[in-house]
């Protein structure tokens, strides 16, 4: 259980932002900010952040969509970095992907099965290829019946199910889950949480689940890490996550959540953060977080916290005043 | 119900036209195209549907012979051009180091206007059928690539690309399978009104003197004998004059009917709007 | 104050006659905040626009009902008459502030033009009355920022403006709908308390339309469940969220992942899918996804009964039966029996 199938050392992915008619590069957007994480085999990471953190730029980096700045990505303990075309294209094999969107993430003019057939296709698994499409659908809990069927025929869950199918094709080690039910409607999240779990323990995957719903996390994650701004600011195993979050940005964001308890919610302190977020191509200096803290002072303006253990062992957060458990007890114990 | 009739009358008027001019070795009388001293510049009667020309031919059976001049041109430019602009336009689209050196030649040809520019060819060129398909082609091939690659640069920000690459699918098959079938409605709908201007631009050059031979009987080469007799046989310049609206006008009826019947929208209302609005409202 | 009695609103498509709002009745009082959930086809965005009459006719028609306002039916008003009444006493915000902002005037000027159309005043005074909306709204340094375009302003701060435009002539009554779904949690957090605030102040009877329930939990007197058109519950956020009495809403509330489960602890499905509005099935529209269903629930389409003061639930099932039933699923789940 503890072999690190993915390891991820302080990536960095700067786009250039190009103004004028040169198209000068005038400045760099810094999506992802020397981020390490690493996520060991038959475990779930999730990683949590709002619009604008980073959480799906480094998904499409771990991918090989896009191509890291600078740092290192390695799955198996390889790089996968200097990997030459035809030794990625193999790894795509091990490495899939379940996106947001259960509506523009399938062709709308090819038929279910078809969908699904198309990676083994590309990788020329073409033997009983319809028997295993087949069990795939099955697999999701999609009915044989669905094959001929076009995308626009079925509901969002049942996309959402075509496009996990998809991503079982090829057997792969890692599924990188985007957001994949946040676009889904409340009756049908739990379905595919539950389906995603299901699968894991059957076909022993390993996931990256991104969301920007702790609530949602909770229920599937292993290991969580709040990003925001491109950075880090807290991981830690599920359960210390829960019990102790200790970053004010992670308290803010539990505390956001409305709970479905009307008298607890009228109860319940909050941190309502000031302002907005901060553009990602100018960052605040020092900790990123320091403007829209409730507790930042003078030295969170100038130094950059580092990512560290503070309680207990493996918690790591980046904080100057991490927030202790009595302080922040009646925000999350409801 | 208004949309509909339109679709079904412009298709009509193009069969109409397209099955009289194939069958026309039939039923046209044997010497309607000779030349007759006789009966030169008659004005239109029974005998002589559109009247008479110059020579004494009738002018009906020369309309519908030269229909075939002008349709098989409109055809074969609207076919070279879609296929060489789709080809183009679909690998400007999606590779982007390509894009720069076919757009730069595209926009190079894109400031002449198509007609100017299909003169010269056709000047350089000698005119011929053949020639005016080679010179219009080349003239209009290039709206069509901004077309297509405007069509592919919108898809490829949509995910399924995305997904088509991480499942490994190969840069041929995504072209071919995932973009191009996403991109041929804009394709055919530019088709069509290709094929009209074709039809335009051809009876343009021959009216100018510089299109097909003038033996071979076209729609723009009887404009151009008729212009002298505009005054005492106005039937003469009017009636092929007509063929040639009728003929475009019905063209971009279909076309605009093509694209109404492509629009997603247009087919399945409300509720998919409504559900497109509800799934981006997520996207945070 | 406003009174909406047995509407039903249907939209023509080519698939079909969608019966987006099927014989829907509620009250909003004065001050009141109803929240409306549902999930997406579940009619409640339709209803919104049914009340303010912003959908487009045709497609849309409105074979039966009521929807009175102070008196007045909406429905038989002219063009004229609703225009007096929309921004004026009814004012209504949209999901998506970007679409609703012209993006090529300055906030400042929307704004004025908003209070100059309902209000006779000097433009100067239009200005002084924009600026202190943009500030009982939170935008830090309103003055400047007037004269800012749309596109320089955040999502979050672009919902700010939009609901200065709605109080901008002190409406009666203020339909959100879904205000907060396009925003990031600690945005939203930062808007539901100014819509709390805002309601503080002037009082503004506010219809909360989202699929959030924790949203509803938060900011409601009054909730209604929707469900394929209908309201399936009525009743006080005590009574949705303490006591469903509506196989949907006790499902609704069972699978949604929270913040308090054990880690790793299993979400409870509801099986199925949304149904379809051109073609529902019969009898009870939730019987297909519904634990309890039996036969009778394929052929009696229940209608809303009391369950408790001011509480009302469609299901053929007696409060007592639901709660034996109830009390049998959630032993079995705990079992790990499965249903």
């Amino acid at each position: 259980m503890s072999e690190a199938l993915l390891e991820i050392r302080d990536v960095n992915m700067h786009f250039p932002i190009k103004e004028g008619v040169f198209q000068k590069t005038k400045n760099h957007v810094k999506a992802v900010n020397g981020v390490s994480l690493t996520v060991n085999k038959g475990e779930t990471l999730g990683i949590v952040g709002e619009s604008g953190c980073g959480k799906s730029t480094l998904a499409r980096t771990i991918v090989g969509l896009l191509e890291p700045t600078s740092g290192d990505i390695l799955f198996e303990g390889k790089s996968i970095l200097d990997l030459n075309k035809k030794q990625m294209h193999g790894l795509r094999r091990d490495i899939q992907m379940v996106y947001q969107d259960p509506f523009s993430s399938l062709n709308p003019r090819m038929k279910a099965g078809d969908i699904i057939a198309a990676p083994l296709k590309a990788y020329r698994m073409t033997e009983n290829l319809e028997q295993r499409v087949k069990e795939l659908m099955d697999l999701v809990g999609l009915k044989a019946a669905d094959y001929n069927k076009l995308p626009h025929q079925f509901s969002g869950g049942q996309r959402q199910r075509i496009g996990i199918a998809r991503a079982l094709a090829l057997n792969p080690k890692l599924i990188i889950c985007d957001e994949p039910v946040s676009a889904l409607d409340v009756s049908v999240q739990a379905q595919v949480i539950n389906l995603l779990e299901d699968l894991q323990k059957e076909l022993d995957l390993t996931y990256v689940f991104i969301a920007h719903d702790l609530s949602v996390i909770k229920h599937i994650a292993d290991k969580v890490a709040v990003m925001y701004l491109g950075k880090v600011m807290e991981m830690s195993d599920s359960e210390s996550f829960y019990k102790h979050a200790c970053h004010p940005y992670t308290n803010a964001l539990l505390s956001a959540i409305p709970l479905t308890d009307p008298l607890k919610e009228k109860e319940r302190q909050r941190i309502v953060l000031k302002g907005e977020l901060p553009s990602p191509a100018n960052p605040p200096t020092g900790c990123v977080f320091h403007t829209r803290c409730p507790f930042a002072t003078e030295a969170c303006k100038q130094d950059i916290p580092s990512l560290e253990a503070k309680g207990d062992a493996g918690h790591l957060v980046s904080c100057f005043y991490p927030m202790n458990v009595e302080k922040k007890s009646s925000i999350v114990n409801h | 119900m208004l949309k509909k009739k339109r679709n079904l009358l412009a298709a009509g008027i193009l069969l109409l036209i397209t099955l009289m001019t194939i069958t026309a070795s039939w039923w046209l009388p044997a010497n309607a195209l000779e030349i007759n001293s006789t009966e030169r510049l008659f004005s239109p009667s029974g005998e002589h549907w559109f009247g008479t020309d110059h020579f004494g031919r009738d002018i009906f059976a020369q309309t519908i012979v030269a229909a075939r001049v002008s349709l098989i041109v409109g055809v074969t430019v609207a076919l070279i051009a879609t296929i060489l602009g789709t080809i183009t336009g679909l690998i400007a689209g999606y590779y982007k180091k390509a894009d720069f050196i076919i757009m730069r030649i595209i926009d190079g040809m894109l400031a002449f206007p198509s007609l100017l520019l299909a003169l010269a060819l056709v000047a350089a060129l000698g005119g011929s059928v053949t020639n005016i398909i080679i010179a219009l082609s080349f003239s209009f091939w290039p709206v069509m690539t901004r077309i297509v690659r405007s069509a592919v640069l919108q898809i490829n920000s949509v995910q399924y690309i995305e997904a088509a690459k991480t499942s490994g699918i190969s840069d041929p098959v995504i072209l071919t399978r995932y973009l191009l079938p996403n991109v041929l409605s804009p394709i055919i709908v530019q088709g069509t009104f290709i094929f009209a201007k074709a039809i335009l631009a051809e009876a343009a050059l021959s009216f100018l003197g510089v299109g097909v031979e003038p033996s071979t009987p076209t729609w723009g080469n009887m404009l151009q004998e008729a212009q002298i007799y505009i005054s005492i046989a106005p039937w003469f310049s009017i009636f092929p004059g007509i063929a040639i609206v009728l003929t475009v006008l019905a063209l971009n009826m279909l076309g605009d009917g093509l694209r109404d019947a492509f629009d997603p929208h247009a087919k399945s209302t409300k509720k998919t709007k409504r559900r497109r609005g509800t799934k981006q409202k997520y996207a945070a | 104050m406003l009174e909406v009695k047995q509407l039903k609103t249907q939209i023509d498509t080519n698939e079909g006659v969608v019966k987006a709002v099927d014989g829907v009745s509620f009250t909003v009082e004065a001050g009141q905040t109803v929240g409306i959930v549902g999930e997406s086809g579940s009619g409640k965005s339709v209803l919104a626009h049914s009340i303010m009459q912003l959908n487009p006719v045709p497609p849309t028609f409105y074979p039966e009902g009521e929807i009175i306002f102070e008196g007045k039916n909406l429905l038989n008003l002219s063009e004229r008459e609703l225009r007096k009444i929309r921004g004026n006493e009814i004012a209504m915000i949209f999901q998506d502030p970007m679409s609703s902002l012209n993006p090529v005037f300055k906030i400042g000027d929307q704004l004025v033009e908003a209070v100059l159309t309902h209000q006779k005043m000097s433009r100067q005074d239009a200005r002084a009355r924009a600026v202190e909306l943009l500030t009982d709204v939170g935008i830090p340094d309103p003055e400047r920022r007037m004269n800012d375009y749309p596109h320089q302003f955040s999502g979050g701060m672009r919902q700010r403006v939009l609901i200065a435009i709605a109080l901008a002539c002190n409406p009666k009554l203020l339909i959100a709908d879904e205000p907060t779904t396009a925003l990031d949690v600690t945005i939203q957090a930062q808007i539901l308390e100014l819509m709390r605030d805002i309601q503080k102040k002037y009082g503004t009877a506010i219809i909360m339309i989202t699929h959030d329930l924790g949203v509803v939990s938060q900011m409601a007197d009054k909730v209604l469940v929707m469900y394929s058109g209908r309201i399936v519950e009525e009743g006080s956020v005590e009574d949705i969220f303490y006591r469903p009495s509506m196989p949907y809403t006790w499902s609704l509330l069972r699978s949604l992942p929270r913040l308090d489960a054990e880690a790793h602890e299993r979400l409870i499905n509801i099986e199925g899918q949304p149904p379809n509005l051109v073609s529902p099935p019969k009898g009870c529209n939730f019987h297909p996804r519904c634990p309890f269903s039996t036969e009778q629930c394929l052929e009696v389409d229940p209608e809303l009964t009391v369950r408790g003061d001011g509480h009302f639930a469609a299901c053929i099932l007696s409060g007592q039966e639901f709660d034996s039933e109830k009390k049998r699923m959630e032993f079995a789940d705990k079992k790990g029996v499965p249903q």
